[in-house]
């Protein structure tokens, strides 16, 4: 979901200065890039790892939400929870699809995030403990994501757009969900408020570095904006994060957990305070409280369903004397 | 004294609700990406269709219990779901043959109940009729993939089929709810099923090369509230949170 | 396949057959159309990976049309799509652009005639 800084961007250029300069100029003009077009080989490759890393953060979005779908309190909690899952292997699947078009499978990139070597965002690397945590996620990190992603419904690259766009679409469900929840809780019993209220502390944090390091220590972020891959810079969405998110927590009646947030009235946004960096690169370099289990969820997965691909494969084969599937003739 | 109407909807209720709540439990770890789609999609239905089926039930026990309630609120004893929904998912092989399983004689029984004397059991049947089928030819596709495969996706297919035959008579047993709900054409009959089935099943056996089952030992008990062992498992993560903070509001 | 000599349980040993299997090919990669509604035409959406034609479809089915979003849905192998090249747009679609008597308002008819 989340492009963090993307850390060592392509190789070496060997296109020639007016290559270069004829695709920048058909960037400047807004034209779409699509598949095969022409491109520079750090475009390309670029754009491999930041559409495979978003996919992959998707991916294992999935798992600290599931977690909660055996234990969701009401039927209509249980569906919308299952769906909004669902959504969430969708979005990967998009984004897949979407890396596709530049030569990368998505085995190798299903390869890549089960050998630990692919970044995936690091909000996800934290547990869901309690119920709360579901609310507190719809709410702050599909938010987030939902900042980060609108803009890029405008990127340059055609597909990657268009995932985007059907994206969005079906982000502002998950969004409203978690904030249901969080509304639900806040005005519930003083167990379900102190519930809110202790997710809320333990996420705010891990969702503001959600948009990466701050902008004096992002390397490549200058690339990916000329080329209109990262449309703002991860400061300034950070901040419209801050400046939408803290209404909403003054409406549930919540705290958030900084001292130091403050209107700036002459700036008109807020101030908030120091993100503990230290914990953020932990977190990147593989440290999180669950970095090693969602990479060793997502290989079980993997590993366990290789024999049902293969059979898949194998009855293909056989199946490509059938005509016709034996079930669907009804 | 409990309606038999009441029970029946309950009995349907939880087969619904158990079996999407197993097949939810796979939700990020599928085989591949397009199945942690499709399954969810099949378990939504099932839920969808044990929501609708609680609230009638609730309507009709005239309690004041609501989906919810009745969903969360009871005692192992007093579920009646069939025991096969409860088992746990095993490998894809098994839980695609159970899915299966369930879905063939889902579509046959709810093709039926399209023309039950209860007007709410038909809208409900005429529903979820469309969404078993889809099961059915999902799952089955899935059956013959895998017993007609590689070796190993077979020798899977065949446990599997070996650990599920004793609960698949349970199917047709027909309790005195069933016996009353078939005698005032409130739902199938459900011995007059059994063939059909066995039918379905043995003809997308075949095309899967695995030998149809044997439905002479079953187990039982589900609809009078027995259940194995794995089912007080599955209620204590359903109901932990009602449990845990009970009448609040979610 | 070889002989499971040590009669290790059954499955274990094909688990170990399989780390010595090179490793399969790539489930193939399928285009997804679909028509939102008759009137219109099938729109690309996506792709998706699938074993079989069955299979395909029904995952274009649960992928891509969740929300209503469509009554037709066309699954094509990738490998079988062909496409213009890029690198020829401009022997491909180039010359149609001064093509000027294709289009209306290239033909002058009095205001008087009325409506053509």
């Amino acid at each position: 979901m989340y492009s963090q800084g993307l850390i060592g961007a392509g190789s070496k250029n060997i296109e020639t200065p007016e290559f270069l300069a004829a695709f920048q100029a058909r960037i400047d003009a807004d034209e779409k890039i699509e598949p095969n077009d022409p491109m520079p080989v750090a475009y390309r490759k670029t754009l491999i790892r930041q559409i495979g890393q978003h996919a992959h953060s998707e991916i294992v979005g999935m798992l600290p939400e599931g977690n909660w779908i055996t234990r969701a309190p009401t039927l209509r909690r249980k569906a919308a929870l299952l769906a909004k899952v669902q959504d969430e292997g969708g979005h990967g699947l998009y984004l897949y699809s979407a890396a596709e078009t530049l030569g990368v499978s998505r085995k190798e990139m299903t390869e890549e995030l089960i050998s630990g070597r692919a970044k995936y965002s690091s909000i996800f690397n934290y547990p869901t403990q309690t119920w709360a945590d579901i609310g507190t996620i719809g709410w702050l990190v599909d938010g987030a994501a939902i900042m980060n992603q609108v803009p890029l419904c405008r990127c340059s690259y055609g597909p990657y757009a268009r995932a985007m766009i059907r994206v969005c679409k079906e982000e502002s469900f998950h969004q409203r969900q978690g904030y249901e929840i969080m509304l639900t809780l806040a005005e519930g019993t003083v167990a379900q408020k102190d519930m809110a209220q202790d997710a809320l502390n333990r996420w705010w944090w891990p969702s503001l570095m959600m948009f990466g390091p701050p902008d004096g220590d992002s390397l490549h972020s200058d690339q990916s904006t000329l080329w209109k891959i990262k449309r703002f810079s991860n400061d300034e969405l950070r901040q419209k994060f801050v400046d939408a998110t803290v209404p909403q927590a003054l409406r549930l009646g919540l705290t958030l957990p900084d001292e130091a947030l403050a209107w700036n009235e002459v700036e008109g946004r807020y101030d908030y305070g120091q993100i503990d960096w230290d914990e953020f690169w932990a977190v990147v370099k593989g440290h999180g409280p669950l970095n090693k289990d969602r990479v060793a969820a997502r290989k079980k997965a993997w590993d366990e369903g290789a024999w049902v691909r293969e059979a898949a494969m194998a009855h293909a084969k056989k199946r490509e004397q059938l005509a016709v599937s034996p079930m669907a003739a009804e | 004294m409990q309606k038999p109407l009441f029970l029946a909807l309950l009995q349907l209720a939880d087969d619904h609700l158990i079996l999407g709540h197993r097949l939810s439990e796979w939700c990020g770890h599928a085989p591949m990406l397009e199945e942690d789609l499709a399954m969810p999609n099949i378990a939504l239905d099932l839920i969808g269709q044990a929501r609708a089926l609680y609230s009638y039930a609730g309507v009709v026990e005239e309690a004041g219990r609501d989906e919810d309630v009745l969903a969360f609120g009871r005692i192992e004893r007093e579920y009646q779901n069939l025991l096969i929904c409860e088992l746990e998912n095993g490998d894809f092989a098994q839980t695609m043959l159970r899915q299966f399983y369930f879905a063939s004689f889902m579509l046959l029984f709810w093709e039926r109940a399209q023309v039950s004397s209860d007007t709410t059991v038909a809208a409900i049947a005429a529903k979820a009729v469309k969404e078993a089928k889809y099961h059915r030819r999902h799952c089955g596709e899935w059956v013959i993939r895998l017993g007609d495969g590689t070796e190993e996706s077979a020798l899977r297919m065949q446990a599997a089929c070996a650990f599920l035959e004793p609960y698949l008579g349970e199917f047709f047993y027909v309790d005195g709810v069933a016996l009353e709900m078939a005698e005032n054409s409130t739902l199938p009959d459900l011995l007059s099923l059994r063939g059909a089935w066995l039918a379905d099943v043995s003809e997308v056996f075949g095309a899967a090369q695995i030998s149809p089952p044997n439905l002479s030992h079953a187990h039982k008990g589900g609809r009078q509230g027995r259940h194995t062992e794995c089912m007080g498992h599955l209620l204590a993560q359903l109901q932990y949170m009602q449990r845990s903070f009970p009448n609040m509001t979610w | 396949m070889r002989k499971n000599v040590n009669n290790l349980p059954c499955l274990q040993w094909l688990q170990n057959e399989r780390n010595l299997v090179t490793v399969i090919q790539d489930i193939p990669l399928w285009e997804v159309f679909i028509r939102p509604r008759n009137g219109l035409a099938h729109r690309h959406c996506g792709s998706l990976h699938a074993t079989d034609a069955e299979m395909a479809l029904q995952a274009a089915r649960d992928v891509y049309t969740r929300r209503g979003e469509g009554l037709s849905v066309w699954v094509i192998p990738s490998a079988q799509i062909v496409a213009s090249d890029p690198q020829d747009r401009d022997e491909m679609f180039d010359p149609s652009d001064d093509k000027i008597y294709r289009h209306p308002n290239f033909y002058n008819i009095p205001d008087d005639v009325g409506h053509m």
